[in-house]
């Protein structure tokens, strides 16, 4: 029987009201959201909080996908969109906004966990939990987002290469709280992702997500910015800076897709396990990415992408 | 919380995993208890009317929320369509993952009252079934949909 070790609990009333309890129990407190990274790992002592500071009646606060149009709103900048922390994984699933603007995302959380666990799972959880087999790390990455995280002192705002330290670290301190994810929208982009898992539900064997930024008409094109990034292929994957420096200014075809794909099968760092061999996952981490960057050039240039392109079952 | 219907309030050990609380302290022993790690989908109930693993959430999470297992399928005496259809259908085995696929189910059914064979299977696709009868849930789900349409039974 699996059950967490003793704890104190509390329920956070705002977000000020959870600040200051983590301020106040200090280094064994942890702030508790969906509860489904934490409490698995509370059961297998993995974590050992002594205090627990439940986020779940913040939802309606802190759960909400909007686009705000302000701000540079030139060629190539389109406004913001603002993810509250708490929002679930089926609300990013089922957010039309989300599916318009970076269908990465749903093509990424169709197949995060299932649909039980999407009920309760959030977008904050998932990124402070920081599993290097975890989607939205790289998903987050791939769009350039950055990372907003409250304490009393007040708010700073980092990128998710700042945020993501690596495995299990972020750059979220003992007393802050991740409140929101910002990502740029751009002109002239999409996005896609592709995960190869051993049955529904499972963790990736490995994942990819790919976005892609054209300029200019169909037929004479250039990619202005590309950006991809890996899940459970290594410690720190979830960008690879390398394959935007290639992308850029090349045309988005077969051959500037393959160069992608071949830096990204060098720059993981797989290792065998029960999911695979390390060779089958270098393997994949190519192939994803040619696909994901294929299926994100088409849609970018509003081309039809066959439906279920993207799933390999 | 409500738990089917019902008010109750216990005082408990904040590290009491609701299923536990469901079957332990209010003997509500119909939700089962399987992995304990989140995958099986034994322990499936619905939470405002979501469904969720219960053995992932602790019964204080839940404290204020509206709680739904298997045993609010049955009301006075008349089975939901849901259980008709696990009757007529063979949909249960061993029965071990029916009342959490049960539950689920009912959820879908009250979204979509018509769902395809994929949209079943995706809705269940965080539930196993050890005797591996998927083929005969999703044709019991389609009748439970079927009947409450008024096109059998």
């Amino acid at each position: 029987m699996q059950v967490p070790a003793p704890i104190e609990y509390e329920r956070a009333t705002s977000i000020d009201h959870a600040l200051g309890l983590l301020e106040r129990l200090g280094e064994e407190s942890r702030v508790i959201a969906g509860g489904h990274s934490l409490l698995p790992m509370m059961k297998l002592r993995l974590a050992n909080p002594e205090y627990l500071v439940d986020l779940g009646d913040l939802h309606d606060e802190l759960g909400y996908i909007t686009h705000e149009r302000t701000g540079r709103n030139d060629g190539q900048s389109a406004g913001v969109v603002r993810i509250g922390a708490l929002t679930r994984h089926r609300e990013l699933l089922e957010s039309e906004l989300l599916a318009e603007l970076f269908p990465i995302f749903r093509d990424a959380e169709s197949v995060i966990a299932d649909p039980p666990v999407r009920n309760r799972g959030t977008l904050g959880g998932a990124l402070c939990q920081a599993d290097p087999s975890e989607d939205l790390s790289s998903v987050c990455t791939t769009l350039g987002a950055s990372c907003v995280i409250r304490s009393r002192r007040g708010e700073r705002v980092v990128s998710m290469e700042e945020f993501h330290r690596g495995p299990y670290e972020t750059a979220v301190g003992q007393a802050e709280i991740l409140t929101e994810v910002r990502i740029p929208v751009r002109r002239g982009g999409s996005s896609a992702y592709a995960k190869v898992d051993r049955r529904a539900g499972d963790w990736a064997v490995v994942a990819a997500g790919a976005a892609i930024w054209l300029t200019g008409a169909d037929d004479g094109s250039t990619i202005s910015d590309a950006r991809v990034g890996l899940a459970a292929v290594g410690p720190n994957t979830t960008g690879i800076p390398e394959i935007s420096e290639a992308l850029r200014g090349r045309r988005p075809d077969e051959d500037a897709i393959d160069l992608a794909a071949e830096i990204a099968a060098r720059s993981c760092s797989p290792v065998t396990d029960a999911r695979g061999s390390a060779d089958y996952k270098r393997h994949l981490a190519g192939e994803l990415t040619r696909r994901t960057l294929r299926v994100a050039a088409a849609r970018a240039a509003g081309r039809a992408v066959p439906d279920g392109v993207l799933r390999w079952r | 919380m409500t738990v089917n219907g019902e008010y109750v309030a216990r005082a408990v050990e904040a590290r009491l995993l609701l299923v536990h609380f469901l079957r332990d302290e209010l003997g509500l022993t119909g939700t089962h208890w399987g992995c304990d790690t989140s995958n099986c989908g034994s322990c499936v109930v619905l939470m405002d009317d979501e469904p969720v693993k219960s053995c992932t959430v602790l019964a204080a999470m839940a404290s204020g929320h509206d709680i739904r297992t298997v045993e609010s399928l049955e009301v006075d005496g008349v089975l939901d369509p849901v259980q008709r259809g696990f009757m007529e259908c063979h949909g249960l085995q061993c029965g071990f993952c029916t009342p959490g696929i049960m539950m689920t189910a009912r959820a879908l059914l009250d979204a979509n009252p018509a769902p395809t064979d994929h949209e079943i299977r995706e809705a269940i696709s965080g539930q196993i079934c050890r005797c591996t009868g998927y083929a005969s849930i999703v044709r019991s789900v389609q009748w439970a949909g079927a009947f409450e349409r008024g096109e059998s039974g």
